[in-house]
Protein backbone atom coordinates (compact mmCIF):
# COMPACT_ATOMS: atom_id res chain seq x y z
CA UNK A 1 0.00 0.00 0.00
CA UNK A 2 1.31 3.54 -0.87
CA UNK A 3 1.91 5.47 2.28
CA UNK A 4 0.06 9.17 2.40
CA UNK A 5 2.04 12.06 2.42
CA UNK A 6 2.02 14.13 5.55
CA UNK A 7 0.87 17.22 4.58
CA UNK A 8 0.43 18.76 8.08
CA UNK A 9 3.69 18.70 9.08
CA UNK A 10 4.85 21.44 6.33
CA UNK A 11 1.86 23.63 6.62
CA UNK A 12 2.67 23.18 11.14
CA UNK A 13 6.57 24.13 9.88
CA UNK A 14 5.37 26.86 7.44
CA UNK A 15 2.93 28.42 9.89
CA UNK A 16 4.98 28.88 12.61
CA UNK A 17 7.69 30.14 10.19
CA UNK A 18 4.90 32.80 9.22
CA UNK A 19 3.71 33.41 12.54
CA UNK A 20 7.47 34.53 13.82
CA UNK A 21 8.33 36.73 10.83
CA UNK A 22 4.74 38.47 10.73
CA UNK A 23 5.48 39.48 14.53
CA UNK A 24 8.23 42.11 13.81
CA UNK A 25 6.70 42.96 10.49
CA UNK A 26 2.92 43.25 10.89
CA UNK A 27 1.89 43.07 14.66
CA UNK A 28 4.21 45.23 16.35
CA UNK A 29 2.72 48.02 13.92
CA UNK A 30 -0.48 47.75 15.87
CA UNK A 31 -0.43 48.17 20.13
CA UNK A 32 -3.38 45.41 20.27
CA UNK A 33 -1.22 42.56 18.85
CA UNK A 34 1.93 44.22 19.79
CA UNK A 35 1.77 44.58 23.43
CA UNK A 36 0.50 40.92 24.36
CA UNK A 37 1.28 39.08 21.17
CA UNK A 38 -1.95 37.33 20.85
CA UNK A 39 -2.46 36.86 16.99
CA UNK A 40 1.38 35.48 16.77
CA UNK A 41 0.61 33.19 19.76
CA UNK A 42 -2.66 32.10 18.02
CA UNK A 43 -0.74 31.25 15.08
CA UNK A 44 2.05 29.24 16.58
CA UNK A 45 -1.04 26.91 18.90
CA UNK A 46 -2.04 26.18 15.20
CA UNK A 47 1.33 25.64 13.80
CA UNK A 48 2.29 23.00 16.67
CA UNK A 49 -1.26 21.29 16.70
CA UNK A 50 -0.68 20.51 12.54
CA UNK A 51 2.94 19.00 13.56
CA UNK A 52 1.75 17.06 16.48
CA UNK A 53 -1.09 15.53 14.90
CA UNK A 54 1.37 14.91 11.83
CA UNK A 55 4.13 13.63 13.49
CA UNK A 56 1.62 11.43 15.98
CA UNK A 57 0.08 10.11 12.54
CA UNK A 58 3.69 9.17 11.12
CA UNK A 59 4.71 7.34 14.12
CA UNK A 60 1.66 5.41 15.23
CA UNK A 61 0.57 4.60 11.69
CA UNK A 62 4.31 3.96 9.64
CA UNK A 63 2.25 2.07 6.97
CA UNK A 64 -0.06 4.40 6.03
CA UNK A 65 1.32 7.70 6.77
CA UNK A 66 4.88 9.29 5.97
CA UNK A 67 7.03 11.66 8.26
CA UNK A 68 9.00 10.11 10.49
CA UNK A 69 12.23 11.76 9.85
CA UNK A 70 10.47 14.47 7.94
CA UNK A 71 7.70 15.35 11.04
CA UNK A 72 11.51 14.91 13.86
CA UNK A 73 13.11 17.43 12.02
CA UNK A 74 10.75 19.69 11.30
CA UNK A 75 9.42 19.43 15.28
CA UNK A 76 12.76 20.02 16.59
CA UNK A 77 13.33 22.90 13.95
CA UNK A 78 9.70 24.44 14.87
CA UNK A 79 10.79 24.24 18.76
CA UNK A 80 14.14 25.70 18.65
CA UNK A 81 12.82 28.68 16.37
CA UNK A 82 9.73 29.46 18.42
CA UNK A 83 12.03 28.75 21.60
CA UNK A 84 14.36 31.57 20.03
CA UNK A 85 11.30 33.84 19.44
CA UNK A 86 9.72 33.70 22.76
CA UNK A 87 12.90 34.32 24.96
CA UNK A 88 13.22 37.35 22.34
CA UNK A 89 9.93 39.07 23.04
CA UNK A 90 9.18 37.87 26.70
CA UNK A 91 12.82 37.73 28.16
CA UNK A 92 15.54 39.51 26.40
CA UNK A 93 13.25 42.72 25.64
CA UNK A 94 12.70 43.01 29.41
CA UNK A 95 16.06 43.65 29.87
CA UNK A 96 16.39 47.22 30.65
CA UNK A 97 17.71 49.43 33.06
CA UNK A 98 15.38 50.37 35.63
CA UNK A 99 16.85 53.87 35.50
CA UNK A 100 15.99 54.48 38.86
CA UNK A 101 17.44 57.96 39.18
CA UNK A 102 15.66 59.39 35.86
CA UNK A 103 13.43 62.49 36.93
CA UNK A 104 10.04 61.83 38.66
CA UNK A 105 6.71 63.53 38.26
CA UNK A 106 6.55 67.01 39.91
CA UNK A 107 10.47 67.30 39.88
CA UNK A 108 11.60 70.07 37.20
CA UNK A 109 13.24 68.56 34.13
CA UNK A 110 17.01 69.31 33.92
CA UNK A 111 17.72 71.75 30.96
CA UNK A 112 20.31 70.27 28.38
CA UNK A 113 20.69 71.53 24.82
CA UNK A 114 21.06 69.40 22.08
CA UNK A 115 21.19 70.21 18.30
CA UNK A 116 18.17 68.70 16.06
CA UNK A 117 18.26 67.07 12.93
CA UNK A 118 19.08 69.91 10.73
CA UNK A 119 22.36 70.97 13.23
CA UNK A 120 20.31 73.97 15.13
CA UNK A 121 20.77 73.99 19.12
CA UNK A 122 17.35 73.20 20.57
CA UNK A 123 17.19 74.14 24.56
CA UNK A 124 14.28 72.88 26.18
CA UNK A 125 13.65 75.35 28.37
CA UNK A 126 13.80 78.11 25.54
CA UNK A 127 11.37 75.81 23.66
CA UNK A 128 9.17 76.06 26.51
CA UNK A 129 9.19 79.58 26.90
CA UNK A 130 8.77 79.98 22.93
CA UNK A 131 5.41 80.84 21.21
CA UNK A 132 3.79 77.21 20.44
CA UNK A 133 4.92 76.13 16.69
CA UNK A 134 2.47 73.50 15.64
CA UNK A 135 4.63 70.37 15.24
CA UNK A 136 6.87 70.03 11.93
CA UNK A 137 6.00 73.65 10.29
CA UNK A 138 8.64 76.14 10.97
CA UNK A 139 7.01 79.34 11.82
CA UNK A 140 4.99 79.57 14.68
CA UNK A 141 1.44 80.62 13.16
CA UNK A 142 0.05 83.95 15.59
CA UNK A 143 -2.60 82.39 16.63
CA UNK A 144 -1.27 79.58 18.36
CA UNK A 145 -0.12 81.24 21.62
CA UNK A 146 2.29 80.34 24.28
CA UNK A 147 3.67 76.76 24.36
CA UNK A 148 1.57 74.51 26.92
CA UNK A 149 4.04 72.22 27.45
CA UNK A 150 6.57 69.28 25.78
CA UNK A 151 6.63 65.61 25.35
CA UNK A 152 10.00 64.00 25.36
CA UNK A 153 9.94 60.58 23.47
CA UNK A 154 13.42 59.22 24.26
CA UNK A 155 13.87 55.91 22.09
CA UNK A 156 16.48 53.48 20.90
CA UNK A 157 17.25 54.92 17.69
CA UNK A 158 19.48 52.86 15.28
CA UNK A 159 16.71 52.69 12.71
CA UNK B 1 6.79 57.55 16.91
CA UNK B 2 4.44 57.03 14.26
CA UNK B 3 1.86 56.83 16.32
CA UNK B 4 2.55 60.26 17.65
CA UNK B 5 3.05 61.87 14.18
CA UNK B 6 -1.14 60.42 13.85
CA UNK B 7 -1.94 62.08 16.95
CA UNK B 8 0.11 65.33 16.25
CA UNK B 9 -3.34 67.23 15.37
CA UNK B 10 -4.15 66.41 19.04
CA UNK B 11 -0.92 67.70 20.60
CA UNK B 12 -1.10 70.91 18.54
CA UNK B 13 -4.50 71.23 19.67
CA UNK B 14 -2.96 71.45 23.62
CA UNK B 15 0.15 73.70 22.06
CA UNK B 16 2.47 70.27 23.26
CA UNK B 17 5.47 70.25 21.63
CA UNK B 18 6.13 66.52 20.62
CA UNK B 19 10.51 65.97 20.73
CA UNK B 20 12.06 62.66 19.57
CA UNK B 21 15.37 62.53 21.35
CA UNK B 22 18.11 59.39 20.54
CA UNK B 23 21.93 58.73 20.16
CA UNK B 24 21.63 58.89 16.40
CA UNK B 25 23.44 61.33 14.82
CA UNK B 26 21.58 64.50 13.54
CA UNK B 27 21.89 62.72 9.95
CA UNK B 28 20.43 59.56 10.96
CA UNK B 29 17.48 61.39 12.35
CA UNK B 30 17.09 63.45 9.65
CA UNK B 31 17.03 60.26 7.74
CA UNK B 32 14.75 58.98 9.30
CA UNK B 33 12.35 61.78 9.45
CA UNK B 34 12.62 61.60 5.80
CA UNK B 35 11.63 58.20 5.32
CA UNK B 36 9.40 57.84 7.93
CA UNK B 37 7.45 61.54 7.58
CA UNK B 38 7.59 62.43 10.87
CA UNK B 39 7.66 66.45 11.48
CA UNK B 40 8.27 66.92 15.03
CA UNK B 41 12.16 67.68 15.74
CA UNK B 42 14.39 65.01 16.86
CA UNK B 43 17.17 65.71 19.05
CA UNK B 44 20.67 64.39 18.52
CA UNK B 45 22.53 63.09 21.86
CA UNK B 46 25.11 61.89 20.17
CA UNK B 47 27.35 61.64 23.36
CA UNK B 48 25.43 60.48 25.47
CA UNK B 49 25.18 63.54 27.58
CA UNK B 50 21.41 63.74 28.32
CA UNK B 51 20.43 60.69 28.49
CA UNK B 52 23.19 60.04 30.86
CA UNK B 53 22.09 62.40 33.14
CA UNK B 54 18.57 61.55 33.14
CA UNK B 55 19.51 58.03 34.46
CA UNK B 56 18.42 56.45 30.67
CA UNK B 57 21.22 54.92 29.65
CA UNK B 58 20.98 51.81 28.30
CA UNK B 59 24.83 50.30 28.85
CA UNK B 60 26.02 48.73 25.19
CA UNK B 61 22.12 48.07 24.34
CA UNK B 62 23.03 49.10 20.37
CA UNK B 63 23.34 46.44 18.08
CA UNK B 64 27.18 47.37 17.90
CA UNK B 65 27.25 47.19 21.43
CA UNK B 66 26.78 51.11 21.98
CA UNK B 67 25.21 52.69 25.07
CA UNK B 68 22.05 53.87 24.05
CA UNK B 69 18.91 55.11 25.25
CA UNK B 70 15.86 52.95 27.10
CA UNK B 71 12.75 53.96 25.92
CA UNK B 72 11.18 56.56 28.08
CA UNK B 73 8.48 59.50 27.70
CA UNK B 74 8.49 62.60 29.94
CA UNK B 75 5.59 65.37 29.99
CA UNK B 76 6.67 68.64 30.91
CA UNK B 77 4.51 71.32 31.45
CA UNK B 78 5.37 75.31 30.26
CA UNK B 79 7.70 75.83 33.52
CA UNK B 80 9.87 72.86 32.99
CA UNK B 81 7.96 70.68 35.41
CA UNK B 82 7.36 67.07 35.11
CA UNK B 83 3.67 66.28 35.06
CA UNK B 84 4.00 62.44 33.64
CA UNK B 85 6.79 59.70 33.25
CA UNK B 86 6.84 56.47 31.41
CA UNK B 87 9.74 54.34 31.81
CA UNK B 88 8.59 51.20 30.42
CA UNK B 89 9.59 47.66 31.64
CA UNK B 90 9.39 46.02 27.72
CA UNK B 91 11.06 47.46 25.15
CA UNK B 92 7.85 46.29 22.82
CA UNK B 93 5.18 48.24 25.22
CA UNK B 94 5.48 51.55 24.08
CA UNK B 95 3.58 54.75 25.08
CA UNK B 96 0.26 55.06 22.89
CA UNK B 97 -0.59 58.54 22.37
CA UNK B 98 -3.97 59.01 23.52
CA UNK B 99 -2.23 58.22 27.68
CA UNK B 100 -0.06 61.07 27.33
CA UNK B 101 -2.88 63.67 26.13
CA UNK B 102 -5.05 62.26 29.02
CA UNK B 103 -2.10 62.64 31.47
CA UNK B 104 -1.57 66.30 29.99
CA UNK B 105 -5.80 67.15 29.78
CA UNK B 106 -5.88 65.30 33.96
CA UNK B 107 -2.86 67.73 34.88
CA UNK B 108 -4.44 70.59 33.46
CA UNK B 109 -8.10 69.81 35.11
CA UNK B 110 -5.97 69.24 38.36
CA UNK B 111 -4.13 72.73 38.33
CA UNK B 112 -7.60 74.66 37.43
CA UNK B 113 -9.06 73.05 40.24
CA UNK B 114 -6.81 74.42 42.26
CA UNK B 115 -6.80 77.91 41.20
Amino acid sequence: MKRSWNPGLWWGFVLALVAIVSYPLIFTRYPITRDFPWVTLLLLAIAFFLLATGIARAFQRPDAYCGKVLGSILGVLTVLFVGIFVFAIFYMARQIPASRGAPKVGELAPDFTLPDSQNNAVTLSALLNSPFAPNGSAAPSAASGKTAGAILIFYRGYW
Amino acid sequence: MRSFQKSLPEFDARRIQVVGISVDTPAESQHLRETQGYTFPILSDAKDKVIRRWDLVHSRGGPDGADISRPAEFLIDSSGKILWVNLTEDIRVRVRPEQVLRAFDAAKAHTSAGE
